[in-house]
């Protein structure tokens, strides 16, 4: 009976690291529902790029406030880290401070009281946070797109955090040895007076109660990742090695429109030959539904935390268009996870389900809003294209389905018959040095 | 205005140093061809052995490729590539940002790989290679600020050359609180100039000219044709046309060395 707390916190720990692992299988095989798209090149300017925007957090910064918080946030969250590993061992091995033996007092002194200004800072800004969301209710927040369930998962990250943060103070503050040896208390050693009226047993219940919450609260967050736009902190990283390096202005080129183009203007073709029948079926040009965009845009979707800088620096959705970049990659998410559930539900195969990402979530008028203009793109702190996916699904509604709005059809009429976007000869096109 | 086309030069057996690209709205839109003669003006002075394809010259694409017409843009694309490379031309420099991008980044890929200069860029070689020299003039002291196009910015990373383009006029260059990479776009990109905007509460090129007139500058400097319509159209319906001007940099520097 005595190694009951160890057998259930490693049952514990299996099943949460368990489930997480078997969702994070998911989110791989969902994201490869895209198309594949050859980003392996150029890997020294990638692995910089992940360095300077994923840790280093250079884009972040662009927004000095939110930044610098977000920056003790994250620093915070990945050095206490280290003292998860202890809580795990000590779990698994049925000990109390393992590393305090292990590394001697002077470095354990450090190290915890470095976690704990961490945890008290992380726990001031995460309030402040809140506060930006909640009181403050700074307008990026309060976008149409963010209906319930985003609104809430924004602020059940907040509260998690919170609560995290001041269990690791308080099972801190009501370890009495911890606080008679009194070292690496710099900020425990502030609420233990708290409980210094109640007896030692009282304290070490606390203790143990803040402890084994902390523990699970931990293991429930770490599961809560996949269900939530908080998967950005794993996510940030793959999505800023493998985003576009060209110019931001450079568009691919649809290389089987090429290869039609080429054959047209072949002037050794021959007119009368027989097309070749491609095999299968013929390819689809742009995109109606997430199977039509690449993986590196389907891992955008999932790495989106929704924090809206995209959608404030939006030239339409400043001027009240429908459209919203970050509403963009949110639809493009939400479709993919039905994609994935409708692949699971029917044993590996994906069941025809009557929809599609066009129309079904996201709409013509979202897409002929945009001016493609990069800002979402420059914007992003995690280095997310937005535009690419409305480019892609213009593509679609205009060579799939020539669903153009019709002064863009008069525009494209005039190219074709005089190359000229207005209804100009060519042969007028020098008139101007005469004039 | 003497202006060599391409067909002249090559059948005069010349070649020239480089293409001046005018492009659809430089041909034929009115305010973008004063940018184009006032641009052929200073090539003029500066004695650049320039041509212009003229007649042969079409749309790069642009317009059709952001509206979602691949195959349209394509045939477009690889028309104008056989007559570049038929006249073996090297070097490209244009007044539209929209043509500088396509032509610098998706023609490549087609089989037209040139040098491809932005006409802000190109005045900054000349006024470097000391080919032309930049005094104020009339714009002297005057309060000018520049606003980004999307293309010529965010798209390919040229800020500074249009600036101290500027700077040379000995003016207070001022910069509105978004610009470089946070300008806001005029709203003609993505053949939004093209279309009436979507449903919305206010038109973009408004929106823009508000960051422009808080600042109280006596001139709004484009370098691009489009921005410089939706601008000029944004301060008309400010009833702001007494006080600033929108004025391409190309015209200034004419303008100021009195050409």
């Amino acid at each position: 009976m005595q190694y009951l707390p160890n057998i259930v916190f490693a049952l514990l720990l299996i099943g949460g690291v368990g489930f997480f692992i078997q969702n994070i299988r998911k989110l791989k095989r969902n994201i490869h529902l895209g198309k594949a798209i050859d980003r392996s090149d150029q890997k020294k300017e990638r692995w910089s790029n992940m360095f300077k925007i994923a840790l280093g957090q250079s884009k972040m910064v662009r927004r000095p406030v939110s930044g610098f918080l977000h920056i003790i946030v994250y620093v915070g969250f990945i050095i206490i880290n280290i003292e998860v590993l202890e809580i795990i061992l000590d779990g698994l091995l049925g000990t109390h401070r393992l590393f305090l033996g292990l590394l001697g007092s002077a470095f354990y002194s450090f190290l915890i009281g470095v976690f704990e200004v961490l945890a008290f800072l992380v726990l001031v800004s995460v309030i402040v946070f809140w506060a930006r969301r909640n009181v403050l209710r700074i307008k990026r927040f309060w976008y149409k797109e963010m209906t319930a369930w985003p609104k809430n998962d924004g602020n059940i990250i907040l509260y998690f955090e919170m609560v995290l943060m001041s269990l690791f103070l308080l099972m801190n503050a009501t370890d009495i040895h911890f606080q008679e040896i009194n070292i690496g208390n710099t900020i425990s050693q502030y609420i233990s007076p708290l409980f210094a009226n109640l007896s030692e047993g009282t304290n070490h219940v606390i203790e143990r109660t803040a402890w084994w919450i902390h523990i699970v609260g931990i293991l429930a967050f770490l599961n809560y990742l996949y269900y939530s736009k908080h998967l950005h902190i794993l996510l940030a990283f793959p999505n800023t090695f493998y985003a576009n390096l060209k110019p931001k202005g450079q568009f691919a080129n649809n290389a089987t429109v090429t290869k039609e183009v080429q054959t047209m203007m072949d002037p050794n073709a021959d007119p009368y030959a027989v097309p070749e029948e491609p095999e299968g079926e013929p390819e689809k040009f742009g995109a109606s539904d997430v199977t039509d965009l690449n993986w590196v845009q389907l891992m955008n979707a999932y790495t989106c935390t929704e924090c809206g800088r995209c959608s404030s620096v939006c030239p339409a959705n400043q001027t009240g268009k429908e459209l919203s970049p970050r509403a963009i990659m949110m639809k493009t998410r939400d479709r993919v996870e039905e994609v994935g559930k409708n692949i699971d539900a029917n044993k590996g195969e994906f069941k025809e389900d009557g929809k599609q990402l066009l129309n079904d979530y996201i709409s013509p008028e979202e897409l002929w809003a945009c001016t493609s203009c990069n800002a979402c793109v420059e914007e992003c702190p995690v280095n997310i294209d937005p535009l690419s996916i409305i480019m892609d699904m213009r593509q679609y509604l205009v060579m799939e389905q020539s669903a153009a709005p019709q002064e863009l059809n008069t525009m494209m009429g005039n190219i074709e018959n005089n190359g000229a976007p207005w209804p100009y000869n060519q042969m007028d096109r020098l008139n101007w040095k005469d004039e | 205005m003497n202006v060599p086309t391409m067909a002249e030069l090559t059948a005069q057996g010349k070649q020239p140093d480089v293409l001046f690209w005018v492009g659809c709205a430089g041909s034929f839109d009115d305010r973008a061809k004063k940018i184009t003669k006032a641009f052929v003006k200073i090539l003029t002075h500066a004695k650049v052995n320039f041509a212009v394809l003229g007649t042969e010259e079409s749309c790069t694409g642009d317009p059709a490729k952001r509206s979602g017409n691949e195959f349209l843009f394509q045939m477009q694309a690889m028309t104008n590539i056989e007559v570049l490379n038929a006249y073996d031309v090297k070097k490209i420099v244009t007044a539209c940002p929209h043509c500088f991008n396509t032509i610098k980044n998706e023609y490549p890929e087609l089989g037209g790989s040139y040098e491809v200069m932005h006409h802000t860029q190109f005045l900054k070689t000349l006024l470097d290679e000391g080919k032309i020299s930049i005094e104020g003039g009339s714009y002297k002291g005057k309060k000018i600020t520049f606003h980004d196009p999307c293309y010529l910015g965010r798209a390919n990373d040229v800020y500074e050359a249009p600036r101290e383009l500027i700077r040379k006029l000995e003016v207070e260059l001022i910069e509105m609180k978004r610009c470089k990479i946070n300008g806001l776009c005029c709203g003609a990109g993505g053949a939004q100039m093209f279309k009436d905007a979507e449903k919305g509460n206010k038109e973009v090129n408004v929106l823009r000219t508000e960051d422009a007139l808080e600042i109280k500058p006596d001139i709004i400097a484009t370098g691009c044709p489009f921005c410089n319509t939706m601008m000029t159209d944004g301060v008309k319906n400010k009833e702001k046309e007494d006080d600033v001007q929108v004025m391409d940099i190309a015209e200034m520097i004419a303008n100021a060395q009195d050409l």
